[in-house]
């Protein structure tokens, strides 16, 4: 877990305490590979639920050098924790089983295991699985040839064997973090040129994720091709092998979400498998054509924007639940039905009731911008946990971004209480609501006061800011859950822009964090199918690194989270619709 | 007393009883683990006794689910592999092979021959097992000629 504790031996002995995880629902075969691999020196973790398994891949995220996984499980298919390894942690996955059959191969080949083993497993095959890590470190280090000398000086200084980026910028890092702030912090350094995130392991921001997303949906999903996409992302550090595994990782994911919406999906399984299984697309694109089309004019005057409609802000929210309404889902009274037990979103009802509760807290709650922040990642599980309830969300979401941008960007930071805070909103659910309750009120003055103090920033911007906040109104008022989802990804856009303005390197940060999150994010649509739902806490350990690592990192985060939620939710907004948007703002 | 559990050994897989993978497990047997291929015996008798029970019990249903006894076995057969049980392992695969081809009777038939070659198996094991211990830990696997 801790880089530095094993880089050392590491690079010393090599393959000698490569870090395997191994899981398999036979004991037996635990035991005799628990066994076996020990004898190769390497450093075993065993599991026998491949849930479990999942859960502690990611709450160790850079703990584990190589998985080695049965291909039969009873809670999770073999194929499935496959996938989530390679685009979560990008680690190689040994996939085993006693069926050699070629079809079962190939099915492991195309999730993208490295290898496949077939039982009964030999102490000769397993002392070889070194070669997929150092393989891939091999890739990785080509990958980023040709870059930065400093960057190649740093690489040369950490040896290929720790070309992994969490030992790789130790250096810059104060003793004790944890790798995934290394992760992060990375991205800190890089901030301020989105294009030269450079890395050892090429790992897919958010801001990295959208290009790709983008160029896929320029080309047009039918016709993509590695080649095109990475000439269009124009990523010159890209190579053409990063973005042909990035998209079948990318496909594999968007196939396995649309089954799984085929089977959860309450309204119309095939409609909403489409939205799903293009949401990041559509809403990638909707981003980035914003974010990165625009001018700075532009940009400065959505920047103005954003704080206007602050002001603006609380009948926003008040029309929102009756939009919730007019799909009978939500209870309108928001504080009241405010769960705290919805934080854990375990069912779809507690789902709908947290998702209320987020937008509350969100809206209200500006006492604290970083508190709010918080909530909404965990609101975000809940809801992303809902499957069925797909329409829902979006409108959700949308009070989510909308009140988060303003909350947001006004606010200094106190990244000390949003930990403690979210903690006690985590774990002591029966508390939070009592006091987003109160802070409700408190946080409603307050926006009052923010709403007027970013009016008068906006200052000549009214005539744009009056048209504005109507078509936001419009859209909410309509009960289509599409357009509240196009009014939200607005206000996001809104936001990243203001973002760029403040501080154009807080948001590269924040996209490494958005990707991260995103990631969490589509996860939970697994556990909610299934039923455990365990993010809390993976979540809060996770996520609290980055609040200790940087204050700055913090305030940045929920944008990005916003960026994950649409992610989900968006892509329903009709792609004509948008060009409009972005005409109003523009106008 | 070596002597005696060499050849015993001999004849479990002279037998077809065993395979090379029984083999592989005393090779993982040292000191850190001296009765390390007994644990693993131990453990697979203890875990395939409930998928027995399932098989047994998917069994009386009518219409077999092919498909879920299909994966059972798979799982058996994957657990069956593991401590080297030959001849049950080919009672895995002939089961579902039936199991592909639909054949009820003969699932039946032989699971009702994996359940006395699995019995066998223990039962010889079982004595393997305490000659082994009586042989004490001087014991090192040796590959049947």
């Amino acid at each position: 877990m801790d880089s530095s504790g094993f880089s050392s031996p590491r690079t010393d002995c090599f393959p000698a305490g490569l870090r395997v995880l191994v899981v398999d629902d036979d004991p037996t075969w635990l035991k005799i590979l628990e066994k076996m691999l020990k004898k190769c020196n390497y450093e075993v973790t065993t599991c026998n639920l491949a849930r479990e398994a999942l859960d502690l891949l990611r709450e160790r995220k850079d703990g584990f050098d190589i998985v080695i996984s049965d291909v039969n499980m009873p809670d999770m298919d073999g194929f499935k924790l496959l996938e989530h390894v390679g685009l979560e942690m990008d680690l190689p996955v040994i996939m085993m089983s006693v069926d050699g059959e070629t079809s079962r191969v190939m099915k492991g080949v195309q999730h993208g295991a490295c290898d496949y083993l077939l039982k009964p497993i030999r102490m000769k095959e397993l002392r070889n699985i070194w070669q997929h890590v150092f393989r891939k470190r091999i890739h990785e280090v080509r990958d980023i040839e040709g870059h930065e000398s400093l960057e190649e000086l740093q690489m040369m200084r950490s040896g290929i064997e720790q070309s992994d980026d969490g030992y790789f910028f130790s250096g810059d890092l104060v003793s004790g973090k944890k790798r995934k702030d290394a992760d992060n912090k990375h991205d800190d350094r890089v901030c301020g040129d989105p294009s030269s995130v450079k890395k050892a392991r090429v790992v897919w921001t958010v801001d990295l994720h959208q290009k790709f997303v983008k160029a896929v949906n320029q080309i047009g999903f039918e016709k993509v091709g590695p080649k095109k996409i990475l000439d269009l992302m124009g990523v010159p550090w890209l190579t053409r092998e990063n973005v042909a595994s990035h998209l079948q990782k990318y496909r594999l994911y968007l196939s396995r979400l649309q089954k799984e919406n085929e089977l959860k999906a309450t309204f119309g399984g095939t409609k909403n498998s489409d939205i799903s299984s293009k949401d990041p697309t559509g809403n990638v694109c909707l981003q980035n054509s914003i974010a990165q089309n625009a001018t700075t004019v532009q940009q400065n005057i959505l920047a103005k924007e954003s704080y206007a409609v602050s002001g603006q802000n609380i009948l926003i929210h008040n029309d929102e639940p009756k939009i919730c309404e007019g799909n009978g889902k939500v209870i309108p009274s928001m504080p009241t039905t405010v769960s705290k037990k919805a934080l854990f979103g375990d069912t779809a009802d507690l789902a709908k009731s947290s998702t209320s509760r987020i937008s509350f807290n969100h809206s209200f709650g500006p006492l604290d911008s970083d508190v709010k922040s918080e909530p909404k990642i965990q609101a975000e599980y809940s809801w992303s946990a809902e499957v069925p309830s797909f329409q829902f969300k979006q409108e959700h979401t949308a009070h989510f971004h909308s009140d988060h941008g303003f909350d947001h960007l006004p606010l200094p930071m106190h990244h000390n209480q949003v930990d403690s805070l979210e903690r006690s909103l985590a774990h002591n659910p029966g508390t939070s609501s009592k006091e987003s309750d109160t802070r409700a009120q408190a946080g409603l003055n307050n926006r009052r006061n923010q709403g007027i103090k970013n009016v008068t920033q906006a200052e000549n911007t009214a005539a744009l800011f009056s048209v504005q906040p109507e078509s936001h109104l419009t859209d909410c008022h309509a009960i289509d859950p599409i357009q509240c989802s196009i009014w939200n990804s607005k206000n996001h856009c809104l936001q990243q822009n203001l973002f760029d303005d403040l501080q154009s390197s807080q948001r590269n940060l924040l996209a490494g964090t958005g990707s991260a999150l995103r990631l969490w994010g589509e996860e939970f649509n697994d556990y909610s199918s299934q039923g455990d739902f365990y993010p809390p806490n993976t979540f809060l350990g996770n996520i609290d690194p980055f609040g200790y690592s940087n204050h700055e990192l913090i305030a940045d985060v929920p944008p990005n989270l916003y960026e994950s939620l649409k992610f989900d939710s968006e892509y329903p907004t009709d792609p004509v619709e948008y060009p409009i948007d972005q005409g109003l703002y523009i106008a | 007393m070596q002597r005696q559990l060499a050849n015993m050994k001999q004849s479990l897989f002279d037998q077809g009883y065993l395979d090379e993978q029984f083999i592989q497990l005393e090779e993982l047997q040292d000191d850190a683990n001296p009765n390390f291929v007994e644990e693993v015996v131990t453990l697979y008798y203890r875990d395939s006794a409930r998928l027995i029970h399932n098989i047994e019990q998917a069994l009386e249903k009518n219409p077999l689910d092919f498909g879920k006894l299909d994966s059972y076995m798979h799982q058996f057969k994957g657990s069956s592999s593991s401590i080297g049980a030959k001849k049950v392992k080919i009672e895995c695969t002939q089961f579902r092979e039936y199991c592909r081809t639909g054949n009820a009777e003969g699932c039946k038939k032989t699971f009702q021959q994996l359940k006395k070659e699995y019995a066998t198996l223990k039962k010889k094991l079982e004595v393997y097992f305490q000659v082994a211990r009586q042989a004490g830990p001087v014991e090192k696997a040796c590959r049947p000629k």
